[in-house]
Parts: C-alpha cells; sequence; structure tokens
C-alpha cells in the first residue's frame, strides 16, 4: 500500500475525504444557490436562464463539475462505507442510548447523507438530466425555468424539495464546522467564528433554496 | 437500612467473554443517598452473596475519581447523569427513590466483556506503546529548568496529560471512537519540547494502533467530550488531526 | 541484635557511601543481561520506573498488576506533590537539608545511609520526570515552581496541580509501556502475585493468577521485586484503593523475608468523615486546607444544633486552645489525635458524630476585606465582603470544595466542612538492606511496600520521592550486586519440583476458602478487622487494647476459616474470591502490627502509646531503648521472632521534636 491510500484508509484520513469533499460541496451550494437565486428577479426567468446557460456551457465550468461529482461521489461512498464500519465497532448495542451528551443530527449524520442521496436522485432527474442529457433546452424547446415552473406546479415534488432542504439544513448544521474540525482547523480564536458562520450557512442556503419551489408553486414568481 | 430509597436496578449479567448476556432486574432498597453508586452496588453484591447467588463483577479501584478503573454506562451515559464525574464519585442524590436505573458495560468491539461490567481495555495499553511516551531512558535527562517551557505550553499539555484512561469517550461515542483519548497523548506531548524528537512517528504509529484496535471513527459529535470525566477538549482531536496529516506529509 | 541482618551499608562518609558504591558495585555486561530474568510485582511509580529502568539496562522484565492496567495504581491518587533538594528557589536547600528533614520528620527511626541517598537522587528524578514530558506546574518563565509542604522551612516540593502522583505515574507507565512496545517487557495485567518460589534458598519465582481465567501461573526469574505499595487496607476504611494489599509482601514474609515496623501507620488529619456503615473509602482532603480553616466543635456535648446556628462563643477551638503557638497548623499526627480526643470525649459532629468542624467562614471574611482594599472599596457590605471572599478562597481551593460538595452534597462555602483523621500510608513494610533486598536472597522490595526510608513517619511529598528513587535510581545499581554472581544460573523450569509444589500449595489455599461454603461475605469480616484494628491498633494504642486486639483477630481469623463464604467458582473471573485472599492475609498481618506495637514501649511518629506521652500529651520516645527496625521473621501461626536493626546516627543528633 502506498502511503496516500494507506493514509487515505485511515481513520482520519477517511474523515479527511469526508472533510475536504464536504467543503467543496458547501462551495459548490453557495454557487448553485445564488444562481438559482436569480429567479427571484421574477423576470420569467431571464437572468436565471442566461446563468443556467453559462453554467451549462463554460468550459471552466463543465471541468469543475466532473471535479465536484467526483467529490461527491467520495463524499457518499466514503460516508456510507464510514456509517457502516462505525456501526460495526460497537457490536452489541446498548439498551438505554443516551441523548442527552450531543446533538441528534450529529450522531444522524448517516441517515441525514442518506435521504439527501435519494432526494439528490430526484433532483437531478428533475433537472439535470433535462439539462445535460437531452436536447431539451439546447434545442430552445424549453428553458430551465420552464422546466422549474412545471415541476413546481405539483405539490408532491414541493413537499419532497422542503423536506430534501430541511435534511441539507441539519446535515450542513454539523457537516460545516465538523469538516474544519476533521482537518485540524480548531482553535480558541476562530473556532466560535467558523460556527456561526456554519449555523448561519446552514440555516440561509437551505431556506433559499427551499423558498424556491414554494414560491413557484404560489405564483409569486411567474 | 441506612437510606430510605428503593430503586429498581436493571444490570447486565454476563458470565464471561464467550457467552451471551442478558438484563437482570433487582430491587435495591433502604439506600442512602449519601452513598456512591458504587456503594449502592456493594448493597446489592452483599445480598446477593447472603442469597447465594453471584454478585454483579464491576471495575472500581481508587473510589475517587483518578485511577479510571470504574466504567458504568448508567442510563444511557458512561459514569452516569453528571458531568465530569467518575461513577465512584456519582451519589445516590443524583436519583430519586423509585427510579429505574439501567447499567450496562462499556460496549465497544475493541473492549470485550470479561464479566458483567468489567470489560477489557487493554487496547488502550497497546496504543500508549506504539508511542506514547518519550524515549528518554532512565539517566539521560538533563536539567530539569535547563529548557524553560512557556507556562500557557505547560498547562495546555497538562489539561491533555489529566486523562485517566477510563474508556468514557469510547463508550459515549456512537462509533466507538477512542481519538478523545489517543489525541490526549498526542497532544500533551506535541504541546512540550521533549516531544519534538518523535513528533511525527508517534502521530502516525499511535493512530495506526487505534485503527488496528477497532476502534471508530471520529464523527465530531462531542458526546466524549462531554463525557469524559476530566474534561478533555475536543481540540486535541483537531490537534491529533493536524499533527497526523502533517506526519503523513512529511515523514521519509 | 541478631546476626540475620546486615544492612550492609557501605563504609565512608555518608555523603560518599552512594557514589563510591556505584562506582564499585559490581557489574553485569549487556549480553548476560539479556538472559538474566526479573520480575516486577506492581506498577506503581516504584514497580513501573524499576521495570522500566532495567528493560533499558537490558534484562528481561515480566511485570503483573491485578488492576487492568498498570496505569491504575494507587500511586495515581497522590495529590500534594515531590520534593526535591534542586535548590531552585534559592532558599537555602541542600542534599543535607532534605536528609535531615526527613530523618527528623521519621521522629529518628530511619536508617541515615539510605535517607541520605535518597536526598541526594532527589533531583535526578526530577530531571527524569520533565524529560519524560510530565507536565510539572510553571512560573511565566518556563521556569519549574516549587511550593511549600509540612515539615519543611524551604519550597522544594514540585508539583502538577492536584494531580501530582497522576502525572509521575503516567510519565512512568509511558517508559514502562514503550519498553512493553519494545518487547524487553512482558506484562500481566489483571495477574495477583499468589506466591514467592524458592529454589535452594533464593527467590526465583512466583505463582500468578490470572484474574480472568482463574488459571495458576508459574513464571521464573533470577530476581523478584515486591512493589506492590502499603497494607492501610488492613483498616478496611482508608485512603487507599480498594484493591490496595498487603498479599505479595506477606507471601514474602511467611516465606522468610523479615517484617519491619509494621506497627507504624500515618493517619492523615483532613479526610472526608465516615457517612454511614455503607462507607467502602475515605477520601483525603489536601492538607493543605488548614492554612485558611479553622478547626472546632461545640462547647456543648451532643450538641445537635447545626453548625451556623452555634454561637461564637459556644464553639471549642480545641487546636489553637490546646497549641496556642501553632493552632490549626500543627503536625499531622497531633491534629489527628486531638480530634480522635474531642469525638470519643462526646463532642463530635454530624450523624455519625465523628467527625470536627473545618471552618472558612472566618477565612472567607478576612479574604473578603483585604480583596475590598485591594480594589478600593471602602466601607464594603457584608454581603459583598462573602462574595468577594468566596471568589478568593475558590481560586485558592476550588477543586478541593467541590470534591467535598461532590461527596457530601453539602456546600462547604456555606457551612462548616466536617473532617476527621484516615489511615493514609504505611511506613512500615518488607524489612530491606541497602541493597532494598529483602532477607530473602534475590527477593527486593521497593516502594512503600519496603519500610526503609521514612522511620517512624512520613513527611508530605516524600512517598513519590521514594517510590521513584528505588525504582529509578536505586534498584538498577543495587541489583547488578546479586545478579553479578548469578550469570551463570540458567532459567529454571517452571516444572522443577519447587514451582510444582508452589502451585500446589496456593491451589490448596484456594480450594480450602471455595470450600468452606459459610455463611458471611469477605466484606463482613473485613469491615471487622478493620475496626478492632482502628480501634485498639489505629491513632492511639495502649497495652490492654493490644492484647485484646490480638486475642480478637485470632477468633476472627478462625471465623473467617469457618464461615466465610466466597461465591463463584475459581476457574473464572472472581472479585470475591481475589477479596478473600487479600483478607486470610490481612487477618494475619493485622496481628502482627499488634504485636509490633504493643512491642514498642514507646511514642514515636505515627506509633502512639498512651502510656508514653509527655505531660502535655506529646510523643515520648525512648531512645535508650527502642533506636533500632524491628524486623520480624515469621514462624508460623502467630508467632513471630523479632530480630533487632540497631540505628545509628553519626551525623545527626537525636533530639525531642518540639511543636511549642
Amino acid at each position: 500500500m502506498s502511503w496516500v491510500t494507506k493514509t487515505l484508509s485511515s481513520s482520519l484520513g477517511r474523515k479527511l475525504l469526508m472533510g475536504v469533499t464536504g467543503l467543496s460541496l458547501i462551495a459548490f451550494l453557495l454557487v448553485h444557490c445564488g444562481i438559482n437565486a436569480c429567479i427571484f428577479f421574477n423576470d420569467g426567468g431571464e437572468t436565471f436562464n442566461k446563468a443556467a446557460e453559462f453554467m451549462g456551457t463554460n468550459w471552466l465550468i463543465r471541468t469543475a463539475e466532473i471535479g465536484l461529482f467526483l467529490g461527491l461521489i467520495v463524499h457518499i461512498v466514503d460516508g456510507l462505507l464510514l456509517w457502516k464500519s462505525n456501526n460495526e465497532k460497537r457490536p452489541v448495542k446498548y439498551a438505554v442510548n443516551g441523548a442527552a451528551n450531543s446533538t441528534w443530527y450529529s450522531r444522524s449524520m448517516g441517515l441525514l447523507g442518506t435521504l439527501l442521496l435519494i432526494f439528490l436522485v430526484i433532483h437531478l432527474r428533475h433537472f439535470w438530466v433535462v439539462s445535460r442529457f437531452t436536447d431539451e433546452i439546447t434545442s430552445g424547446k424549453e428553458t430551465l425555468f420552464g422546466e422549474m415552473k412545471e415541476v413546481f406546479e405539483n405539490p408532491v415534488p414541493v413537499v419532497i424539495y422542503v423536506l430534501g432542504c430541511i435534511s441539507l439544513a441539519y446535515h450542513l448544521l454539523h457537516g460545516f464546522q465538523s469538516s474544519f474540525q476533521s482537518l485540524g482547523w480548531n482553535h480558541p480564536k476562530y473556532t466560535p467564528f467558523i460556527k456561526s458562520v456554519g449555523t448561519g450557512f446552514a440555516i440561509i442556503i437551505p431556506l433559499i433554496f427551499a423558498a424556491m419551489p414554494i414560491a413557484m408553486y404560489l405564483g409569486i414568481i411567474k | 437500612m441506612e437510606g430510605n430509597m428503593n430503586l429498581t436496578l436493571k444490570v447486565w449479567r454476563q458470565k464471561n467473554s464467550n457467552s451471551e448476556g442478558r438484563f437482570e432486574t433487582y430491587d435495591v432498597k433502604g439506600i442512602s443517598e449519601d452513598m456512591s453508586f458504587l456503594e449502592m452496588f456493594d448493597v446489592l453484591n452483599e445480598r446477593l452473596i447472603t442469597e447465594g447467588t453471584e454478585p454483579v463483577a464491576f471495575d472500581h479501584d481508587c473510589r475517587e475519581g483518578i485511577c479510571g478503573m470504574c466504567s458504568m454506562y448508567i442510563n444511557g451515559q458512561p459514569h452516569g447523569p453528571n458531568r465530569g464525574v467518575t461513577t465512584c464519585q456519582l451519589h445516590m442524590r443524583s436519583f430519586k427513590n423509585g427510579d429505574t436505573i439501567t447499567v450496562e458495560p462499556w460496549r465497544a468491539k475493541a473492549f470485550p466483556v470479561i464479566k458483567d461490567l468489567a470489560v477489557n481495555r487493554s487496547s488502550f495499553d497497546r496504543i500508549i506503546s506504539a508511542g506514547g511516551f518519550v524515549s528518554v531512558n532512565t539517566g539521560n535527562a538533563q536539567d530539569a529548568n535547563a529548557l524553560p517551557i512557556a507556562k500557557p505550553d505547560a498547562d495546555e499539555a497538562f489539561m491533555a496529560a489529566a486523562c485517566i484512561g477510563c474508556g468514557a469517550c469510547v463508550a459515549a461515542c456512537k462509533n466507538a471512537s477512542a481519538m478523545l483519548f489517543t489525541s490526549a497523548k498526542i497532544s500533551q506531548l506535541a504541546l512540550l519540547p521533549q516531544g519534538q524528537a518523535e513528533r511525527s512517528i508517534r502521530a502516525e504509529k499511535m493512530v495506526a494502533q487505534m485503527d488496528e484496535e477497532g476502534f471508530g471513527a471520529c464523527t465530531n459529535t462531542g458526546a466524549c467530550e462531554a463525557e469524559c470525566p476530566k474534561g478533555i477538549s475536543l481540540e486535541n482531536i483537531a490537534r491529533m488531526n493536524r499533527e497526523y496529516f502533517s506526519a503523513v506529509l512529511t515523514s521519509k | 541484635m541478631s546476626t540475620k541482618l546486615d544492612a550492609k551499608i557501605p563504609d565512608g562518609v555518608l555523603a560518599e557511601k552512594w557514589t563510591k558504591y556505584r562506582s564499585t558495585v559490581p557489574l553485569v555486561n549487556p549480553a548476560n543481561k539479556r538472559s538474566l530474568e526479573i520480575i516486577v510485582i506492581g506498577t506503581g511509580l516504584a514497580g513501573a520506573s524499576a521495570a522500566a529502568s532495567l528493560a533499558e539496562l537490558g534484562y528481561k522484565v515480566k511485570v503483573f498488576c491485578f488492576q487492568d492496567s498498570p496505569r491504575r495504581a494507587h500511586s495515581i491518587a497522590a495529590q500534594g506533590g515531590i520534593n526535591a533538594a534542586k535548590n531552585y528557589q534559592n532558599d537555602g536547600d541542600s542534599i543535607y537539608r532534605l536528609f535531615y528533614d526527613t530523618i527528623k520528620g521519621g521522629d529518628y527511626r530511619a536508617r541515615e545511609a539510605n535517607v541520605h541517598r535518597l536526598s541526594e537522587v532527589s533531583g535526578s528524578i526530577i530531571d527524569q520526570c520533565v524529560a519524560q514530558g510530565v507536565p510539572f506546574a510553571r512560573e511565566y518563565g518556563g521556569l519549574l515552581s516549587n511550593r511549600s509542604f509540612g515539615g519543611t522551612q524551604v519550597q522544594r516540593t514540585f508539583y502538577a496541580a492536584g494531580q501530582t502522583g497522576q502525572q509521575l505515574l503516567l510519565g512512568a507507565y509511558s517508559a514502562l509501556q514503550r519498553q512493553v512496545g519494545m518487547g524487553t517487557v512482558e506484562l500481566c495485567t489483571r495477574h495477583e502475585m499468589m506466591e514467592v518460589v524458592m529454589v535452594d534458598g533464593k527467590a526465583r519465582g512466583i505463582i500468578a493468577r490470572d484474574l480472568i481465567s482463574g488459571k495458576l501461573e508459574r513464571h521464573f526469574g533470577h530476581a523478584v521485586l515486591i512493589c506492590s505499595g502499603g497494607y492501610g487496607n488492613v483498616f478496611y476504611l482508608s485512603t487507599n484503593a480498594m484493591g490496595s494489599n498487603v498479599t505479595a509482601a506477606w507471601k514474602a514474609h511467611k516465606k522468610g523475608a523479615f517484617f519491619g515496623n509494621p506497627c507504624y501507620t500515618q493517619i492523615h488529619p483532613t479526610c472526608i468523615p465516615v457517612s454511614g456503615d455503607h462507607q467502602s473509602k475515605l477520601t483525603l482532603m489536601s492538607e493543605s486546607l488548614r492554612n485558611d480553616g479553622r478547626i472546632w466543635v461545640p462547647k456543648k456535648k451532643d450538641d445537635n444544633r447545626k453548625a451556623n446556628e452555634i454561637p461564637e462563643d459556644e464553639r471549642d477551638y480545641y487546636l489553637e486552645r490546646r497549641y496556642p503557638a501553632f493552632g490549626n497548623l500543627v503536625p499531622r499526627d497531633i491534629a489527628s489525635r486531638a480530634a480522635k480526643e474531642r469525638c470519643d470525649a462526646g463532642y463530635g459532629v454530624g450523624t455519625s458524630k465523628m467527625a470536627v468542624y473545618l471552618d472558612y467562614a472566618a477565612a472567607i471574611i478576612r479574604y473578603g476585606k483585604g480583596e475590598a482594599n485591594k480594589r478600593s472599596i471602602h466601607s464594603p457590605s457584608d454581603e459583598e465582603i462573602q462574595i468577594m471572599g468566596k471568589e478568593v478562597v475558590k481560586e485558592k481551593y476550588g477543586n478541593l470544595f467541590d470534591m467535598y460538595k461532590q461527596i457530601t452534597g453539602e456546600d462547604p462555602y456555606e457551612v462548616p466542612m466536617r473532617i476527621y483523621p484516615a489511615v493514609h500510608y504505611t511506613m512500615g513494610g518488607l524489612w530491606v538492606d541497602y541493597n532494598l533486598m529483602t532477607t530473602i536472597p534475590g527477593l527486593y522490595s521497593l516502594g512503600e511496600a519496603n519500610f526503609s526510608d521514612h522511620g517512624a513517619n512520613r513527611l508530605g511529598a516524600s512517598a513519590l520521592m521514594q517510590g521513584l528513587a528505588d525504582g529509578y535510581f536505586v534498584i538498577p545499581y543495587t541489583i547488578g550486586s546479586y545478579l553479578a554472581n548469578e550469570i551463570r544460573t540458567k532459567a529454571i523450569s517452571t516444572d522443577a519440583p519447587e514451582f510444582v509444589a508452589a502451585e500446589k500449595n496456593v491451589q490448596e489455599t484456594i480450594d480450602k476458602l471455595m470450600s468452606i461454603k459459610g455463611t458471611k461475605s469477605v466484606d463482613h469480616f473485613h469491615k471487622k478487622l478493620g475496626k478492632i484494628m482502628w480501634d485498639k491498633c489505629g491513632m492511639a494504642r495502649n497495652e490492654k487494647g493490644l492484647k485484646e486486639a490480638i486475642v480478637e483477630i485470632q477468633a476472627l481469623r478462625k471465623e473467617f476459616w469457618s464461615d466465610v463464604r466466597v461465591t463463584g467458582d475459581a476457574d473464572e473471573f472472581n472479585p470475591e474470591l481475589e477479596k478473600a485472599g487479600r483478607v486470610a492475609d490481612f487477618l494475619e498481618l493485622g496481628e502482627l502490627m499488634c504485636v509490633d506495637a504493643l512491642n514498642r514501649n514507646e511514642s514515636c511518629g505515627g506509633h502512639f502509646r498512651e502510656e508514653y506521652q509527655t505531660e502535655e500529651g506529646e510523643a515520648k520516645r525512648d531512645d535508650e531503648n527502642y533506636a533500632y527496625v524491628a524486623a520480624w521473621e515469621y514462624k508460623g501461626d502467630s508467632q513471630f521472632e523479632l530480630h533487632k536493626e540497631e540505628l545509628v546516627y553519626e551525623n545527626i543528633k537525636i533530639a525531642q521534636r518540639s511543636y511549642k
């Protein structure tokens, strides 16, 4: 085993992978949220469609997208493997499980992550597949904004999206500051700041995301 | 009868590491609130002996909160409901008359049960053997004051060194991770000039041993820090992460 | 005087004995060390440091402890600190002063040469510990901090908060674990030593019981080191750990090792009192609390009022009354005896009536006023004074106050603490010569398990010093003088008849214990023994009581061997069986302690015979007749033969200790 694989397969290395990929996903969320928030210009999707087109055609973005997907896959696969192996470290479970010593969501990252994965599959099916693998948008038959309006006419996806955003919020609430800890960035001066930013991020970003399907369903955005 | 508390205990009984365990329910009566949790077990055991049955085996020694031997998982928390105390320093006034208390052993793959509530924690010793020391043979030392150490560093090293190796961190962690324990020793020695020579190799070896023993990975829930009877900080785990990554990146 | 006792003290001037000894002691070459095996019993400061140091030298070492890890040994609980004659404070300390203080503190009943050697190596201990990464307290300049301690006029105590023992033990433990990792030490945790194996008059191994499987094991060694600590648990209630026991030392005693000064017991005055029959152990509160607290009892007998309801003029500050010069700061033994006297006379407080008050109310007001001055608050209110005073007290003693509150449920900032003396340390132990070898060739004893350095009373912060001195700096040299002659001795097979016989002997004892199937638990007997010892061989002893105690212990021992109930099986993890074996040994040791106390017709240090006191109630030594170490030889059940090692003082003038 080379030192790289040896390091990355150690308990600390695997946490490093989770932290690094987690942070890159956090960066992605910021961009994703920023672009999608263009719908709030309420200009019939003009700004949003332009931004989406840029993201879909710029070669730099498309390259980064490959990296993002690799990171996402690593985050998912490593997360699930960690979940499994951590679970095996206590073959006989406790009869009474204390909840007093930590937050439920910090103990439930695997569960929250799985919910997010299910949501992600639905989400990708709704938009990404359409925009990248069909000619609906490139041929000009349909815009991504139009696609959104179509999906969020139905209350079922709206509810699914809101639930997805709640899962995301809790996943981030722990994940944001946790990734810094995993990378070894804990310092009495900066950690309180990181934690506040993390909490803010975990609330604001999912809130904005959740506002989109709701606003569309309610017809606030036309 | 010394007191007027009556309690119901659900205690894990397991004959040895090869057998299956189960809970037994015992009613204990006349418990005084001045008793420690272990003294309450003494009362139960005395009764069991009188009845001709086997008393509950549990680990304990100093009974003043420093040896780290006592280890009970009480109502879902290692060392019971109070913060900053070991089981031997937990007193019955923290409970109410009529309470039902469930007592389990530390549960972790790396801490196999020996009998009832006693577990084998020698994995901790092996982690220390892997690198939790400064290699200085007796007689090699220079004068103690030859090397000044800034007070904040010395104090921080002491805070990490206060770990009693009880294993509550492992017991509390949902992943049965030993990172708080391991990081406390790595931190102590990384903070002191005496530990510098072996700083990299120590981090690499101790982490490798920790993994080999079958402890889980850390998911930063902070349960270990909350349950640690000696208040060992999560900052130590972050420091261990730094130490380890810089070690693997720079070692030859 | 017995011809059997040769302390083997090197000739020459006191200050040069050790240096000369080290330069002339026979050596073992490295190749031979590899084939010499050493067994170490116990992993406290003495055992862990000895095992690590000997393994570093190249010997093959096997270490045994009954706990689940070497780090649990009770050295871990020492609070205060460790003495060393470093003179870092420039306050006039020197090797001679530490030597002198220790001899005087021991009430002139310790061996000069040993104590001087202890003082000589004390500095190296600190160097070694710092090099290991022990985080001692430091000043802002980065240099080591010192504090003062009882019985001395210099600041020579090094400390790590209130956890010095823990930090020192973890240092020795890490050195030990390093050797374990290198394969030079074989570690046997959860093992109890059950017997010394003698071959041709020499200690050649042990029989140990694996406490998990219950199996008996035979282990060979060219030498055996007993580092198993003190025997304070003979009193049942003590500040010792629950598992602390005399078994290893006692088995050695029964095989021929003399037991030195068994009656010397140190009773510590400031412990949290017994709260009921359920009490399993006593907790020490650092002696430093007496610096600011005032000790008192009600003037009225059986006064059931709460402490705060008793007006000032109805309180008896008995230490200040009896010892106006020293007041609450009288030495440990005096403070202990005075508390006992008041409680026995019916003035004790608390539910058990076996406690006195340690009151911080006056100190809180004093500190509060001082703080008000510092902050330039003129005419502060009483409330302000209380708040500021409590802040100061918290800063100085916060952790102790918290511990008190945890155990008793009472807030010592609001109500006076209740304290009572408790058994803390035993100065007596296996008799050893200058080499730390017992009267059995090849059998050594280190640390609290031996009798050597503290005389009749140990000074604070000296136990840690002695344990580490023995392990790090004495035994690595002195063992050479024996092993140099053993290089031709091949490892003896554990199938040898001596091993077989020893194991059979142990098995029979275990079978006997398991077969009694009586009606009473082991703890029942232990508690009864403890009460006899505490009442009649405790803080104050007298001839009548000691004679009664001997008879009572013999009767109790008989009852034990016919009515004890040990549950479970011998071939499994069985804490009851472990306890039974230990209590069986305490039941024999207790008698010897009484025999020794009865023999010593004087009062000295921790041994106070009521018949021998000055008019003021001080201990009265008899240097003419009792300036000797009483070394007892086991001659069979209840039969002990006294051997005397005369103590010769060539460098110190013997004087009456005075505190007035």
